[in-house]
Protein backbone atom coordinates (compact mmCIF):
# COMPACT_ATOMS: atom_id res chain seq x y z
CA UNK A 1 0.00 0.00 0.00
CA UNK A 2 1.11 3.66 -0.66
CA UNK A 3 1.61 5.79 2.09
CA UNK A 4 1.74 3.39 4.38
CA UNK A 5 3.59 5.28 7.08
CA UNK A 6 1.24 8.18 6.72
CA UNK A 7 -2.13 6.26 7.02
CA UNK A 8 -0.81 4.50 9.85
CA UNK A 9 0.75 7.60 11.51
CA UNK A 10 -2.86 9.43 10.76
CA UNK A 11 -5.28 6.84 11.89
CA UNK A 12 -3.04 5.39 14.49
CA UNK A 13 -2.86 8.57 16.38
CA UNK A 14 -6.10 9.45 15.70
CA UNK A 15 -7.30 6.31 17.27
CA UNK A 16 -5.12 6.83 20.37
CA UNK A 17 -6.01 10.12 21.37
CA UNK A 18 -9.37 9.22 21.29
CA UNK A 19 -9.31 6.12 23.07
CA UNK A 20 -6.82 7.80 25.22
CA UNK A 21 -9.52 10.27 25.89
CA UNK A 22 -11.87 7.61 26.74
CA UNK A 23 -10.16 5.97 29.21
CA UNK A 24 -9.04 9.15 30.61
CA UNK A 25 -12.61 10.16 31.11
CA UNK A 26 -13.67 6.74 32.57
CA UNK A 27 -11.15 6.87 35.47
CA UNK A 28 -12.04 10.03 36.35
CA UNK A 29 -15.48 9.22 36.58
CA UNK A 30 -14.40 6.42 38.73
CA UNK A 31 -12.35 8.43 40.88
CA UNK A 32 -14.77 11.42 41.52
CA UNK A 33 -18.04 9.49 41.80
CA UNK A 34 -17.41 7.50 45.65
CA UNK A 35 -17.17 11.99 47.01
CA UNK A 36 -20.65 12.20 45.56
CA UNK A 37 -23.85 10.94 47.42
CA UNK A 38 -25.42 8.60 45.18
CA UNK A 39 -28.79 10.08 44.59
CA UNK A 40 -26.79 13.61 43.47
CA UNK A 41 -24.18 11.75 41.22
CA UNK A 42 -26.45 11.90 38.13
CA UNK A 43 -27.94 15.09 36.55
CA UNK A 44 -31.28 12.78 36.21
CA UNK A 45 -31.33 11.44 39.53
CA UNK A 46 -30.60 15.07 41.04
CA UNK A 47 -33.21 16.50 43.18
CA UNK A 48 -34.59 19.78 41.55
CA UNK A 49 -31.25 20.52 40.81
CA UNK A 50 -30.67 24.06 39.03
CA UNK A 51 -28.23 25.22 40.55
CA UNK A 52 -27.10 28.33 38.66
CA UNK B 1 -33.41 -0.50 35.99
CA UNK B 2 -32.18 -1.96 39.28
CA UNK B 3 -28.71 -3.44 40.37
CA UNK B 4 -25.45 -1.92 39.65
CA UNK B 5 -26.23 0.89 37.82
CA UNK B 6 -28.22 2.47 40.39
CA UNK B 7 -24.90 2.58 42.55
CA UNK B 8 -23.33 4.88 39.76
CA UNK B 9 -20.15 4.25 40.91
CA UNK B 10 -18.68 6.00 37.45
CA UNK B 11 -19.72 7.79 34.89
CA UNK B 12 -20.99 4.74 33.13
CA UNK B 13 -24.52 3.22 32.14
CA UNK B 14 -26.79 0.73 30.68
CA UNK B 15 -27.12 3.08 27.62
CA UNK B 16 -23.61 4.53 27.28
CA UNK B 17 -22.01 0.47 27.36
CA UNK B 18 -24.41 -0.25 24.40
CA UNK B 19 -23.41 3.06 22.61
CA UNK B 20 -19.48 2.27 23.26
CA UNK B 21 -19.97 -1.11 21.90
CA UNK B 22 -21.36 0.33 18.96
CA UNK B 23 -19.26 2.70 18.82
CA UNK B 24 -16.14 0.28 18.69
CA UNK B 25 -17.84 -1.76 16.52
CA UNK B 26 -18.16 0.87 14.16
CA UNK B 27 -14.99 2.24 14.00
CA UNK B 28 -13.75 -1.58 13.28
CA UNK B 29 -16.25 -2.04 10.54
CA UNK B 30 -14.97 1.48 9.08
CA UNK B 31 -11.01 0.56 9.36
CA UNK B 32 -12.16 -2.77 7.32
CA UNK B 33 -14.14 -0.53 4.41
CA UNK B 34 -11.78 2.07 4.81
CA UNK B 35 -9.10 -0.22 3.94
CA UNK B 36 -9.91 -3.26 2.16
CA UNK B 37 -13.05 -2.76 0.32
CA UNK B 38 -12.51 0.88 -1.05
CA UNK B 39 -10.08 1.65 -3.52
CA UNK B 40 -7.14 3.75 -4.01
CA UNK B 41 -7.33 6.65 -5.85
CA UNK B 42 -6.01 6.31 -9.19
CA UNK B 43 -6.41 7.75 -12.19
CA UNK B 44 -4.83 8.15 -15.69
CA UNK B 45 -3.77 10.74 -17.55
CA UNK B 46 -5.32 11.34 -20.56
CA UNK B 47 -2.61 11.70 -22.50
CA UNK B 48 0.43 10.72 -21.18
CA UNK B 49 -1.25 7.63 -19.89
CA UNK B 50 0.76 8.19 -16.56
CA UNK B 51 -0.79 7.24 -13.54
CA UNK B 52 -1.82 10.02 -10.80
CA UNK B 53 -3.77 10.71 -8.19
CA UNK B 54 -3.64 10.51 -4.45
CA UNK B 55 -3.08 6.34 -4.67
CA UNK B 56 -3.65 5.25 -1.12
CA UNK B 57 -3.53 8.62 0.77
CA UNK B 58 -6.85 8.98 0.46
CA UNK B 59 -7.79 6.23 2.48
CA UNK B 60 -7.23 9.08 5.21
CA UNK B 61 -10.42 10.99 3.94
CA UNK B 62 -12.42 8.57 5.85
CA UNK B 63 -11.07 9.68 8.85
CA UNK B 64 -10.50 13.32 8.62
CA UNK B 65 -13.44 14.92 7.21
CA UNK B 66 -16.00 13.34 9.59
CA UNK B 67 -13.76 14.47 12.51
CA UNK B 68 -13.88 18.15 10.79
CA UNK B 69 -17.31 17.61 10.84
CA UNK B 70 -18.02 16.59 14.38
CA UNK B 71 -15.60 18.86 15.20
CA UNK B 72 -17.77 21.82 14.43
CA UNK B 73 -20.97 20.15 15.81
CA UNK B 74 -19.03 19.88 19.17
CA UNK B 75 -18.62 23.84 18.40
CA UNK B 76 -21.71 24.86 17.85
CA UNK B 77 -23.56 22.45 20.41
CA UNK B 78 -20.94 24.91 23.27
CA UNK B 79 -21.90 27.98 21.65
CA UNK B 80 -25.76 26.86 21.91
CA UNK B 81 -24.98 25.59 25.62
CA UNK B 82 -23.31 29.23 26.30
CA UNK B 83 -26.36 31.24 25.20
CA UNK B 84 -28.24 28.59 27.46
CA UNK B 85 -25.59 29.65 30.65
CA UNK B 86 -26.52 33.31 29.67
CA UNK B 87 -30.60 32.66 29.34
CA UNK B 88 -31.37 30.15 31.65
CA UNK B 89 -28.23 30.18 34.38
CA UNK B 90 -28.34 26.57 35.14
CA UNK B 91 -26.04 23.87 35.78
CA UNK B 92 -26.98 21.65 33.24
CA UNK B 93 -25.84 24.59 30.58
CA UNK B 94 -22.75 25.05 32.21
CA UNK B 95 -21.83 21.62 32.14
CA UNK B 96 -22.46 20.97 28.58
CA UNK B 97 -20.98 23.91 27.26
CA UNK B 98 -17.71 22.62 29.33
CA UNK B 99 -18.23 19.28 28.22
CA UNK B 100 -18.94 19.96 24.15
CA UNK B 101 -15.57 22.63 24.39
CA UNK B 102 -13.20 20.02 25.84
CA UNK B 103 -14.70 17.36 23.23
CA UNK B 104 -14.35 19.77 20.43
CA UNK B 105 -10.91 20.62 21.13
CA UNK B 106 -9.65 17.40 20.91
CA UNK B 107 -11.44 16.70 17.67
CA UNK B 108 -9.73 19.77 16.61
CA UNK B 109 -6.51 19.26 17.57
CA UNK B 110 -7.18 15.59 15.55
CA UNK B 111 -8.58 17.64 12.39
CA UNK B 112 -5.07 19.78 12.28
CA UNK B 113 -2.58 17.07 12.82
CA UNK B 114 -4.82 14.22 10.49
CA UNK B 115 -4.97 17.06 8.17
CA UNK B 116 -1.29 17.68 7.66
CA UNK B 117 -0.90 14.28 7.69
CA UNK B 118 -2.84 13.82 4.99
CA UNK B 119 -1.77 16.94 2.77
CA UNK B 120 2.09 15.79 3.11
CA UNK B 121 1.75 12.41 0.41
CA UNK B 122 -0.93 14.74 -1.62
CA UNK B 123 0.17 18.29 -1.61
CA UNK B 124 3.44 17.96 -0.44
CA UNK B 125 3.63 20.43 2.55
CA UNK B 126 2.96 19.43 6.26
CA UNK B 127 1.65 23.00 6.07
CA UNK B 128 0.30 25.94 4.36
CA UNK B 129 0.32 29.05 5.35
CA UNK B 130 -2.94 31.14 3.36
CA UNK B 131 -5.07 27.98 3.35
CA UNK B 132 -8.37 29.12 4.43
CA UNK B 133 -9.95 26.02 6.19
CA UNK B 134 -6.10 25.03 7.71
CA UNK B 135 -5.97 28.81 8.73
CA UNK B 136 -9.23 29.10 10.41
CA UNK B 137 -9.38 26.05 11.83
CA UNK B 138 -5.54 26.45 13.96
CA UNK B 139 -7.47 30.14 14.99
CA UNK B 140 -10.12 28.20 16.48
CA UNK B 141 -7.99 25.54 17.94
CA UNK B 142 -6.49 28.46 19.37
CA UNK B 143 -9.79 30.08 21.17
CA UNK B 144 -10.53 26.80 22.74
CA UNK B 145 -7.56 26.00 23.79
CA UNK B 146 -8.05 29.60 25.75
CA UNK B 147 -11.79 28.83 26.91
CA UNK B 148 -10.09 25.28 28.53
CA UNK B 149 -7.35 27.84 30.29
CA UNK B 150 -9.88 30.15 31.44
CA UNK B 151 -12.55 26.97 32.80
CA UNK B 152 -9.20 26.09 34.84
CA UNK B 153 -9.25 29.29 37.03
CA UNK B 154 -10.27 28.53 39.94
CA UNK B 155 -13.15 31.68 40.33
CA UNK B 156 -16.62 31.67 41.88
CA UNK B 157 -18.36 29.13 39.55
CA UNK B 158 -21.14 31.02 38.79
CA UNK B 159 -19.11 33.63 37.54
CA UNK B 160 -16.51 31.33 35.65
CA UNK B 161 -19.60 30.03 34.05
CA UNK B 162 -20.70 33.04 32.90
CA UNK B 163 -16.69 34.42 31.75
CA UNK B 164 -16.77 31.16 29.70
CA UNK B 165 -20.03 31.43 28.10
CA UNK B 166 -19.04 34.89 26.68
CA UNK B 167 -15.74 33.51 25.76
CA UNK B 168 -17.17 30.66 23.94
CA UNK B 169 -19.63 33.31 22.18
CA UNK B 170 -17.56 35.78 21.16
CA UNK B 171 -15.15 32.87 19.66
CA UNK B 172 -17.71 31.59 17.87
CA UNK B 173 -18.39 34.80 16.22
CA UNK B 174 -15.12 35.75 15.62
CA UNK B 175 -15.17 32.76 13.14
CA UNK B 176 -16.65 34.06 10.05
CA UNK B 177 -14.41 37.12 10.61
CA UNK B 178 -11.34 35.42 10.23
CA UNK B 179 -12.49 33.29 7.37
CA UNK B 180 -13.20 36.27 5.23
CA UNK B 181 -10.14 37.80 6.23
CA UNK B 182 -8.07 34.86 5.61
CA UNK B 183 -10.00 34.04 2.30
CA UNK B 184 -9.39 37.14 0.96
CA UNK B 185 -5.21 37.21 2.04
CA UNK B 186 -3.40 35.30 -0.95
CA UNK B 187 -6.78 33.90 -2.54
CA UNK B 188 -4.52 30.77 -2.28
CA UNK B 189 -6.06 27.31 -1.01
CA UNK B 190 -4.97 24.41 -1.74
CA UNK B 191 -8.67 22.74 -0.34
CA UNK B 192 -9.87 24.29 -3.25
CA UNK B 193 -7.66 22.95 -5.69
CA UNK B 194 -7.67 19.89 -4.00
CA UNK B 195 -9.10 16.69 -4.23
CA UNK B 196 -12.00 16.54 -2.79
CA UNK B 197 -13.61 17.95 -6.10
CA UNK B 198 -11.69 15.77 -8.25
CA UNK B 199 -12.28 12.59 -6.15
CA UNK B 200 -15.32 10.36 -7.74
CA UNK B 201 -16.97 10.25 -4.33
CA UNK B 202 -19.65 8.04 -5.47
CA UNK B 203 -20.49 4.60 -4.77
CA UNK B 204 -18.55 2.42 -2.01
CA UNK B 205 -16.65 6.03 -1.40
CA UNK B 206 -19.26 7.88 -0.38
CA UNK B 207 -20.73 5.07 1.30
CA UNK B 208 -17.92 4.46 3.57
CA UNK B 209 -17.73 8.38 3.98
CA UNK B 210 -21.21 8.43 5.26
CA UNK B 211 -20.36 5.13 7.11
CA UNK B 212 -17.28 7.30 8.81
CA UNK B 213 -19.62 9.92 9.98
CA UNK B 214 -21.77 7.28 11.64
CA UNK B 215 -18.86 6.02 13.71
CA UNK B 216 -17.03 8.51 14.68
CA UNK B 217 -20.39 10.38 15.62
CA UNK B 218 -20.91 7.20 17.98
CA UNK B 219 -17.74 7.72 19.33
CA UNK B 220 -18.00 11.81 19.23
CA UNK B 221 -21.52 10.95 20.96
CA UNK B 222 -19.86 8.37 24.08
CA UNK B 223 -17.34 10.75 24.74
CA UNK B 224 -19.13 13.58 25.19
CA UNK B 225 -21.93 11.85 27.53
CA UNK B 226 -18.84 10.71 29.35
CA UNK B 227 -17.49 14.38 29.68
CA UNK B 228 -20.88 15.45 30.32
CA UNK B 229 -20.93 13.39 33.43
CA UNK B 230 -17.91 13.84 34.67
CA UNK B 231 -18.13 17.23 34.99
CA UNK B 232 -21.45 16.96 36.30
CA UNK B 233 -19.44 15.00 39.42
CA UNK B 234 -17.29 17.71 39.38
CA UNK B 235 -19.68 20.14 40.24
CA UNK B 236 -21.67 17.38 42.64
CA UNK B 237 -18.19 16.99 44.52
CA UNK B 238 -17.65 20.33 45.09
CA UNK B 239 -21.09 21.52 45.98
CA UNK B 240 -21.21 18.34 48.76
CA UNK B 241 -17.51 19.25 49.86
CA UNK B 242 -18.55 22.90 50.70
CA UNK B 243 -22.06 21.34 52.61
CA UNK B 244 -19.58 19.33 54.78
CA UNK B 245 -17.82 21.85 55.49
CA UNK B 246 -20.61 24.19 56.91
CA UNK B 247 -22.44 21.26 58.36
CA UNK B 248 -19.01 20.10 60.28
CA UNK B 249 -18.76 23.43 61.77
CA UNK B 250 -22.60 23.45 63.12
CA UNK B 251 -22.56 19.58 64.29
CA UNK B 252 -18.85 19.28 66.21
CA UNK B 253 -20.05 16.19 68.12
CA UNK B 254 -22.25 13.98 66.63
CA UNK B 255 -21.57 11.78 64.10
CA UNK B 256 -25.01 10.81 63.13
CA UNK B 257 -26.57 13.97 62.95
CA UNK B 258 -23.45 15.26 60.72
CA UNK B 259 -24.58 12.53 58.64
CA UNK B 260 -28.03 13.08 58.49
CA UNK B 261 -27.61 16.69 57.56
CA UNK B 262 -25.26 15.67 54.47
CA UNK B 263 -27.51 13.08 53.51
CA UNK B 264 -24.84 10.37 53.68
CA UNK B 265 -27.11 6.68 54.23
CA UNK B 266 -24.78 3.98 52.61
CA UNK B 267 -20.97 5.51 52.11
CA UNK B 268 -19.49 5.02 55.41
CA UNK B 269 -16.01 6.40 55.15
CA UNK B 270 -14.62 8.33 57.33
CA UNK B 271 -15.27 12.40 57.32
CA UNK B 272 -12.34 14.21 56.07
CA UNK C 1 -32.37 46.07 31.45
CA UNK C 2 -30.78 47.83 28.24
CA UNK C 3 -27.37 48.93 28.23
CA UNK C 4 -28.44 52.10 28.68
CA UNK C 5 -30.07 51.23 31.85
CA UNK C 6 -27.90 52.40 35.35
CA UNK C 7 -27.01 49.67 37.37
CA UNK C 8 -29.25 51.08 40.12
CA UNK C 9 -32.58 50.47 37.23
CA UNK C 10 -33.28 53.88 36.17
CA UNK C 11 -32.87 53.95 32.55
CA UNK C 12 -30.91 57.06 31.45
CA UNK C 13 -32.85 58.82 28.81
CA UNK C 14 -30.49 61.74 29.12
CA UNK C 15 -27.56 60.95 26.71
CA UNK C 16 -25.69 64.10 27.22
CA UNK C 17 -25.24 62.68 30.91
CA UNK C 18 -24.19 59.42 29.13
CA UNK C 19 -21.52 61.18 27.45
CA UNK C 20 -20.52 62.86 30.50
CA UNK C 21 -20.00 59.81 32.26
CA UNK C 22 -18.24 58.44 29.13
CA UNK C 23 -15.73 61.53 29.52
CA UNK C 24 -15.43 60.62 33.29
CA UNK C 25 -13.98 57.09 33.03
CA UNK C 26 -12.27 57.76 30.14
CA UNK C 27 -10.31 61.12 31.76
CA UNK C 28 -9.91 59.25 34.85
CA UNK C 29 -8.43 56.42 33.23
CA UNK C 30 -6.08 58.62 31.61
CA UNK C 31 -5.21 60.93 34.16
CA UNK C 32 -4.11 58.14 36.14
CA UNK C 33 -1.68 57.09 33.53
CA UNK C 34 -0.30 60.69 33.01
CA UNK C 35 0.41 60.69 36.52
CA UNK C 36 1.64 57.28 36.36
CA UNK C 37 3.15 57.02 33.02
CA UNK C 38 2.75 53.20 32.89
CA UNK C 39 2.23 53.60 29.00
CA UNK C 40 4.69 56.09 28.18
CA UNK C 41 7.22 55.41 30.29
CA UNK C 42 7.09 51.12 29.97
CA UNK C 43 4.55 50.15 27.08
CA UNK C 44 6.11 52.21 24.75
CA UNK C 45 9.86 51.27 25.49
CA UNK C 46 8.41 47.87 25.30
CA UNK C 47 7.36 48.28 21.98
CA UNK C 48 9.85 49.56 20.28
CA UNK C 49 12.71 47.20 21.77
CA UNK C 50 10.40 44.72 20.13
CA UNK C 51 11.12 46.60 16.72
CA UNK C 52 14.33 46.34 17.78
CA UNK C 53 14.97 42.92 18.64
CA UNK C 54 12.97 41.55 15.21
CA UNK C 55 16.03 43.65 13.92
CA UNK C 56 18.49 41.62 15.50
CA UNK C 57 16.71 38.51 14.92
CA UNK C 58 15.91 38.64 11.33
CA UNK C 59 19.63 39.72 11.00
CA UNK C 60 18.37 42.48 8.78
CA UNK C 61 19.00 43.82 5.01
CA UNK C 62 17.01 46.57 4.13
CA UNK C 63 15.15 44.61 1.73
CA UNK C 64 13.80 42.16 4.24
CA UNK C 65 13.02 44.82 6.97
CA UNK C 66 11.00 46.86 4.29
CA UNK C 67 8.74 43.65 3.31
CA UNK C 68 8.10 42.69 7.44
CA UNK C 69 7.74 46.26 8.72
CA UNK C 70 4.33 46.05 8.59
CA UNK C 71 3.97 42.57 9.71
CA UNK C 72 6.27 43.75 12.73
CA UNK C 73 4.55 46.47 13.17
CA UNK C 74 1.46 44.75 14.23
CA UNK C 75 2.61 42.40 16.00
CA UNK C 76 4.76 44.94 17.96
CA UNK C 77 1.24 46.62 18.64
CA UNK C 78 -0.67 43.27 19.71
CA UNK C 79 1.95 42.55 22.39
CA UNK C 80 1.94 46.25 23.56
CA UNK C 81 -1.48 46.20 23.52
CA UNK C 82 -1.73 43.61 26.07
CA UNK C 83 -0.05 45.22 28.42
CA UNK C 84 -1.99 48.63 28.57
CA UNK C 85 -5.12 46.11 28.56
CA UNK C 86 -4.16 44.33 31.35
CA UNK C 87 -3.26 47.69 33.49
CA UNK C 88 -6.74 49.37 32.07
CA UNK C 89 -8.39 46.23 33.86
CA UNK C 90 -5.92 46.10 36.76
CA UNK C 91 -7.33 49.71 37.43
CA UNK C 92 -10.72 48.45 38.47
CA UNK C 93 -9.34 45.67 40.88
CA UNK C 94 -8.19 47.78 43.96
CA UNK C 95 -10.04 49.26 46.81
CA UNK C 96 -13.66 48.28 45.34
CA UNK C 97 -13.21 50.46 42.47
CA UNK C 98 -15.48 48.48 40.73
CA UNK C 99 -18.79 48.32 43.45
CA UNK C 100 -18.19 51.93 44.24
CA UNK C 101 -18.74 52.70 40.57
CA UNK C 102 -21.56 50.47 40.24
CA UNK C 103 -23.28 51.88 42.67
CA UNK C 104 -22.73 55.27 41.73
CA UNK C 105 -25.54 54.57 39.23
CA UNK C 106 -22.97 54.56 36.34
CA UNK C 107 -24.36 52.76 32.91
CA UNK C 108 -22.35 49.84 32.18
CA UNK C 109 -22.37 51.02 28.53
CA UNK C 110 -20.67 53.74 29.71
CA UNK C 111 -17.78 51.70 31.44
CA UNK C 112 -17.08 49.48 29.23
CA UNK C 113 -17.11 53.06 26.21
CA UNK C 114 -15.44 54.88 28.57
CA UNK C 115 -12.37 52.94 29.28
CA UNK C 116 -11.91 51.40 25.69
CA UNK C 117 -11.31 55.12 24.23
CA UNK C 118 -8.92 55.29 27.42
CA UNK C 119 -7.05 52.46 25.29
CA UNK C 120 -7.73 53.51 22.00
CA UNK C 121 -5.97 56.98 23.04
CA UNK C 122 -2.91 55.36 24.53
CA UNK C 123 -2.84 52.90 21.28
CA UNK C 124 -2.83 55.58 18.92
CA UNK C 125 -0.23 56.90 20.68
CA UNK C 126 1.72 53.98 20.84
CA UNK C 127 0.92 53.45 16.92
CA UNK C 128 2.30 57.25 16.14
CA UNK C 129 5.47 56.65 18.05
CA UNK C 130 5.69 52.97 15.94
CA UNK C 131 5.08 54.62 12.88
CA UNK C 132 7.97 56.55 13.74
CA UNK C 133 10.31 53.44 15.20
CA UNK C 134 9.75 52.16 11.35
CA UNK C 135 10.89 55.34 9.68
CA UNK C 136 14.23 55.13 11.82
CA UNK C 137 15.33 51.63 12.52
CA UNK C 138 13.04 50.18 9.11
CA UNK C 139 13.84 52.75 6.82
CA UNK C 140 10.10 52.56 5.21
CA UNK C 141 8.67 55.13 3.61
CA UNK C 142 4.67 56.57 4.02
CA UNK C 143 3.36 56.60 0.90
CA UNK C 144 -0.33 56.63 1.52
CA UNK C 145 -0.53 58.51 4.80
CA UNK C 146 -4.74 58.57 4.74
CA UNK C 147 -4.77 55.16 4.32
CA UNK C 148 -2.08 54.51 7.43
CA UNK C 149 -3.79 56.71 9.52
CA UNK C 150 -7.25 55.37 9.19
CA UNK C 151 -6.22 52.29 9.16
CA UNK C 152 -4.30 52.28 12.72
CA UNK C 153 -7.17 54.28 13.60
CA UNK C 154 -9.69 51.50 13.00
CA UNK C 155 -7.17 48.49 14.19
CA UNK C 156 -6.70 50.66 17.11
CA UNK C 157 -10.36 50.78 17.77
CA UNK C 158 -10.83 46.95 17.40
CA UNK C 159 -7.93 46.19 19.75
CA UNK C 160 -9.28 48.97 22.10
CA UNK C 161 -12.78 47.13 22.37
CA UNK C 162 -11.98 43.41 22.22
CA UNK C 163 -9.10 44.06 24.80
CA UNK C 164 -11.50 46.13 27.53
CA UNK C 165 -13.81 43.41 27.06
CA UNK C 166 -11.28 40.54 27.77
CA UNK C 167 -9.29 42.61 30.12
CA UNK C 168 -12.04 42.23 32.12
CA UNK C 169 -12.61 38.47 31.46
CA UNK C 170 -9.12 37.55 32.59
CA UNK C 171 -8.97 39.61 35.83
CA UNK C 172 -10.18 38.55 39.11
CA UNK C 173 -8.90 36.51 42.53
CA UNK C 174 -7.53 33.37 40.75
CA UNK C 175 -6.86 34.64 37.66
CA UNK C 176 -3.31 35.23 35.85
CA UNK C 177 -2.18 37.30 33.72
CA UNK C 178 -0.86 34.86 31.20
CA UNK C 179 -4.11 33.68 30.50
CA UNK C 180 -5.22 37.09 28.71
CA UNK C 181 -2.96 36.93 25.64
CA UNK C 182 -4.02 33.54 25.02
CA UNK C 183 -7.81 34.26 25.29
CA UNK C 184 -7.01 37.89 23.14
CA UNK C 185 -4.80 37.09 20.79
CA UNK C 186 -6.32 34.78 18.92
CA UNK C 187 -9.22 36.51 18.59
CA UNK C 188 -7.45 39.35 16.92
CA UNK C 189 -6.31 37.53 14.32
CA UNK C 190 -8.46 39.11 11.69
CA UNK C 191 -7.04 42.11 12.69
CA UNK C 192 -3.56 41.32 12.55
CA UNK C 193 -4.09 40.34 9.05
CA UNK C 194 -6.18 43.05 8.15
CA UNK C 195 -3.99 45.57 9.32
CA UNK C 196 -0.98 44.45 7.95
CA UNK C 197 -2.54 44.36 4.72
CA UNK C 198 -3.50 47.49 4.66
CA UNK C 199 0.04 49.30 5.88
CA UNK C 200 1.47 46.92 2.85
CA UNK C 201 -0.16 49.32 0.80
CA UNK C 202 0.29 52.40 2.70
CA UNK C 203 3.82 51.66 3.47
CA UNK C 204 4.31 50.64 -0.58
CA UNK C 205 5.51 47.12 0.21
CA UNK C 206 3.07 44.91 -1.85
CA UNK C 207 0.55 45.66 -4.32
CA UNK C 208 -2.52 44.92 -2.15
CA UNK C 209 -6.07 46.86 -2.26
CA UNK C 210 -5.19 48.76 1.25
CA UNK C 211 -8.43 50.18 1.25
CA UNK C 212 -10.18 46.72 0.92
CA UNK C 213 -8.47 46.16 3.79
CA UNK C 214 -9.31 48.86 5.47
CA UNK C 215 -13.09 48.10 5.27
CA UNK C 216 -12.75 44.46 6.61
CA UNK C 217 -11.15 46.65 9.22
CA UNK C 218 -14.01 48.87 9.86
CA UNK C 219 -16.70 46.03 9.88
CA UNK C 220 -14.52 44.40 12.90
CA UNK C 221 -14.18 47.90 14.52
CA UNK C 222 -17.82 47.78 14.84
CA UNK C 223 -18.58 44.01 15.75
CA UNK C 224 -15.72 44.07 18.26
CA UNK C 225 -17.60 47.58 20.29
CA UNK C 226 -20.82 46.33 20.16
CA UNK C 227 -20.06 42.57 21.06
CA UNK C 228 -17.66 44.32 23.09
CA UNK C 229 -20.04 46.36 24.98
CA UNK C 230 -23.10 43.82 25.28
CA UNK C 231 -20.78 40.95 26.57
CA UNK C 232 -18.67 43.74 29.22
CA UNK C 233 -22.37 44.24 30.06
CA UNK C 234 -23.21 40.95 30.92
CA UNK C 235 -20.23 40.01 33.01
CA UNK C 236 -20.12 43.33 35.42
CA UNK C 237 -24.22 42.82 35.95
CA UNK C 238 -25.23 40.24 38.82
Amino acid sequence: MTHAGYLVAGWGISLVVLGGYALGLVRRGRRLAPRVPVDRRRWIDSPGSDRG
Amino acid sequence: MAGPDKRRDGTGSRGSRLLGVGALVSVAALIVLAFVATDADVRTHPTTGEEFGQFDAVRMLYLHVPLAVLMYVAFVVCAVASAGVLLRRTAWWDVTAYAAAEVGTVLCGLVLVTGSIWGRPVWNTWWEWGDVRLMTTLVLFLLFVGYLALRRTTTDPRLQARRAAVVALVAVLDIPLINRSVAWWENRTLHQQSTLAELKIEDLTLFTLMFGFLAFGLVAWWLLVHRFRVGWLEQAATDHDVAIALAERRFETSATDLDAAIGRRDNREDPV
Amino acid sequence: MTPLASMSGRPVVDVRRFLVDVRLVAGRDLWIEARSRVVVAQVVPFALLVLILFGFALDADQRTLDTFAPGLFWVAVLFSALLAVHRSARLEQSDGTLDALRMSGLAPLALFLGKATAVFVQLLALEAVLVGGLLVFYGVEVEDPVLLIVAGVLAGATVASAGTLYGALASGLGVRETLLPILLLPVLAPVLISATRAFDDALGVAAVDGWAWTGLLAATALVATVVGALAHGVLIED
